[in-house]
């Protein structure tokens, strides 16, 4: 697997796999796991971002998710997008199929 | 073709169940994904970067038109409307949701299929030529050795937790279309002096991070000896294979750091042990029983030649493209070997709707005498049309996008799914392979330049075999961007050879014209005749690198 988290990174966000169906998911300020990177917690730091992920990872959180992992966000004006080609496709979908993942719900809505 | 018997029912169905129950457990929190994945593994469940992954068996790439239907059911049913055929003669669906896996391996189960042996550290699905049966010169039809091979090595207790996967390919043909010297055995059905079948095996080959091509371990293994020998091998892999690493643990480390000698050695005298016990020689009743089953289709006594097909090549253009490029001789007078191109320009390769997997199972039923292979690289075949037929076969693929005339050709790529889809790419490999589609597009250009397979990779694993395309591409990720590197001179055929890697990698922007230069070299260099392969290997790398980097 490759560009997750890098270690100098400022901003992180926490993503995984839904348990039920493999769907992309954040972690989000309230404690869920949602499908909208934009609804993702940004945690600013190292010592934040180690926080997030722990709180993402309560006892029972195989009953939900797959591998949750730290991700390197970049800041982008007023909002944040993912740093990486990788965290980018599972933030959208597929690049060769834009009728399908992400890209294709938030086009529908 | 090979029909389940009863015990082949049971077999597949008991699997079904048995993974149905670990879902349960899994969904219901009795089971942790540690515990869960190796198992998800060993019923072809990956997870995927946007969801699970499922690869469904096709042995040796031959389908019935029914179970061809049942690809198109579950693309539509279960997935988004279609499916990708891989370089393993499988098919990969990417959507689907682990809760609905059983019901969806139960309809499988309906058409004999499954998906045992597409994942996990055992004997995966065998694979063969996909125009066995149907082509001049064969031994014997490849799919009758690669059958039993397939039922000897289904379960194998001994062999379920190999150091790694191992893969076998089988070939009768003196053109071998079945890789198989890139792979950890490697089969050539043959006749010796005496008019007896037998077997050819090569040991050690393979791609990923450490490419080889296989070593001829025997010459001739006689037919009711094939298992034994077999056996043998695998043992001596599965004693000493290394454990402690995964990225070693291929047999084809094992053969080059033992070296050649001492591992025929190694093979030979525990295949004296083997054969002596008698325990693994196959009943001549059996080998019949098996053989019937690919007995030829009862194909009509024509001319070797058709009016009708000639004269649709001299009205449509279209159709004599067509078949310039996809038609294949046939063994049998009055039929051809159809080829489909699943590399529609700009398309993605291997990738095939649903409804156009329908039409390509009733083409099949209609006029193909109910089969259907699938390639290596990742196209379909109907391999016994009658040349009668073959224009209203090319017009109903026409009519579905399915008629591409690009048989080998530059724009028919091998591209794995790449960081589109894959959790272990590095670099997105489809869109390069639609851009390069895209660049040749012209079909003249492309007769012009002649064979010539590009094989794309989005990371060093080398699913998209980009270690013995005539040009390869490697996805790199570097700090988080694309990065693709070329190769030249591989090639996965009898004269199978890894290519050289040309120099520093290309970006994306610029990979497309790199692409392009490398083959107005070779169009500029070629003598008479030559293609792409043959110029190479006259002329070298220095003059393509030249063009490349000064």
């Amino acid at each position: 697997m490759a560009q997750h988290a890098a270690k100098r990174a400022r901003f992180q966000a926490v993503t995984a796999n839904r348990l039920s169906d493999g769907e992309v998911v954040y972690f989000s300020p309230d404690n869920r796991w949602v499908e909208a990177f934009a609804m993702a917690e940004v945690a600013d730091g190292a010592e934040a971002a180690e926080t997030l992920l722990a709180r993402a990872m309560p006892a029972d959180f195989e009953a939900h998710v797959l591998e949750p992992y730290l991700f390197e966000v970049l800041e982008d004006g007023q909002a944040y997008k993912p740093a990486s080609v990788r965290e980018t496709i599972r933030a959208a979908g597929p690049t060769v199929r834009l009728d399908l993942g992400k890209q294709a719900e938030a086009k529908a809505e | 073709m090979y029909r389940y018997d009863e015990f082949d029912h049971k077999l597949v169905a008991d699997r079904v169940n048995q993974f149905r129950g670990q879902v349960e457990r899994r969904v219901s929190g009795a089971l942790s994904e540690d515990q869960f994945k190796p198992l998800r593994l060993m019923n072809g469940v990956y997870l995927q970067l946007h969801a699970y992954m499922l690869r469904v068996a096709i042995p040796y790439g031959t389908l019935r038109s029914e179970q061809m239907r049942m690809l198109a059911h579950i693309a539509r049913k279960y997935d988004r409307g279609y499916g990708h055929f891989t370089t393993r003669q499988n098919i990969q669906y990417n959507w689907p949701a682990l809760d609905e896996i059983p019901d969806l391996l139960d309809e499988l189960a309906c058409v004999e299929m499954h998906a045992i042996q597409t994942s996990g550290n055992c004997i995966r699905n065998v694979t063969s030529d996909q125009y066995a049966g149907a082509i001049e010169g064969e031994a014997e039809d490849p799919r009758i050795v690669s059958e039993i091979i397939r039922q000897w090595s289904t379960f194998h207790p001994e062999f379920t937790y190999l150091p790694r996967k191992f893969k076998i390919a089988v070939t009768a043909h003196k053109n071998d279309r079945a890789a198989i010297k890139l792979h950890d055995i490697g089969i050539v059905v043959k006749q010796n002096d005496a008019g007896e079948i037998g077997y050819e095996v090569h040991v050690g080959g393979g791609q990923g991070r450490t490419p080889f091509v296989a070593k001829k371990m025997t010459d001739f293994v006689p037919k009711a000896k094939l298992l034994a020998y077999l056996e043998a091998v695998m043992r001596v892999y599965n004693m000493l294979g290394r454990r402690d690493n995964s990225y070693k643990a291929r047999i084809k480390i094992l053969v080059h750091e033992t070296g050649e000698e001492e591992m025929r050695r190694m093979v030979e005298e525990e295949f004296a042990k083997i054969d002596a016990s008698e325990m693994l020689t196959v009943p001549q009743e059996e080998i019949d029983r098996i053989s019937a089953y690919f007995a030829p289709p009862a194909f009509e006594t024509l001319p070797a030649d058709s009016q009708a097909f000639s004269q649709a090549q001299a009205d449509d253009a279209d159709f004599a493209r067509f078949v310039r490029a996809n038609v294949v001789a046939h063994k049998q007078d009055g039929y051809a070997i159809v080829n489909i191109s699943l590399k529609p320009i700009g398309g993605v390769p291997g990738d095939a709707t649903d409804a156009q997997m329908d039409v390509i199972a009733d083409l099949a039923e209609r006029f193909s005498h109910d089969e259907v292979r699938v390639t290596h690289e990742q196209n379909l075949v109907l391999p016994h049309v009658k040349l009668d037929d073959v224009k209203t076969v090319y017009d109903a693929l026409a009519a579905h996008e399915l008629a591409t005339a690009n048989l080998g050709l530059i724009s028919d790529q091998i591209a794995c799914p790449g960081l589109d889809y894959c959790n272990l790419a590095n670099a997105r490999s489809i869109p390069l392979a639609q851009e390069i589609s895209e660049r040749f597009s012209d079909l003249d250009r492309q007769y012009d330049i002649g064979e010539l397979k590009i094989k794309i990779s989005g990371c060093i694993n080398a699913c998209g075999h980009h270690h013995v395309g005539h040009i390869g591409i490697l996805g790199v990720d570097k700090k988080g961007t694309e990065f693709y590197q070329i190769s030249l001179g591989g090639a996965a055929d009898e004269n199978a050879a890894i290519g050289q890697i040309t120099g520093r990698a290309f970006t994306e922007e610029d990979i497309v014209d790199a692409i392009e230069t490398v083959v107005t070299t070779y169009t500029d260099l070629r003598a008479d005749g030559e293609r792409f392969i043959d110029t190479y290997n006259r002329v070298g790398m220095a003059p393509f690198k030249e063009r490349l980097y000064d």
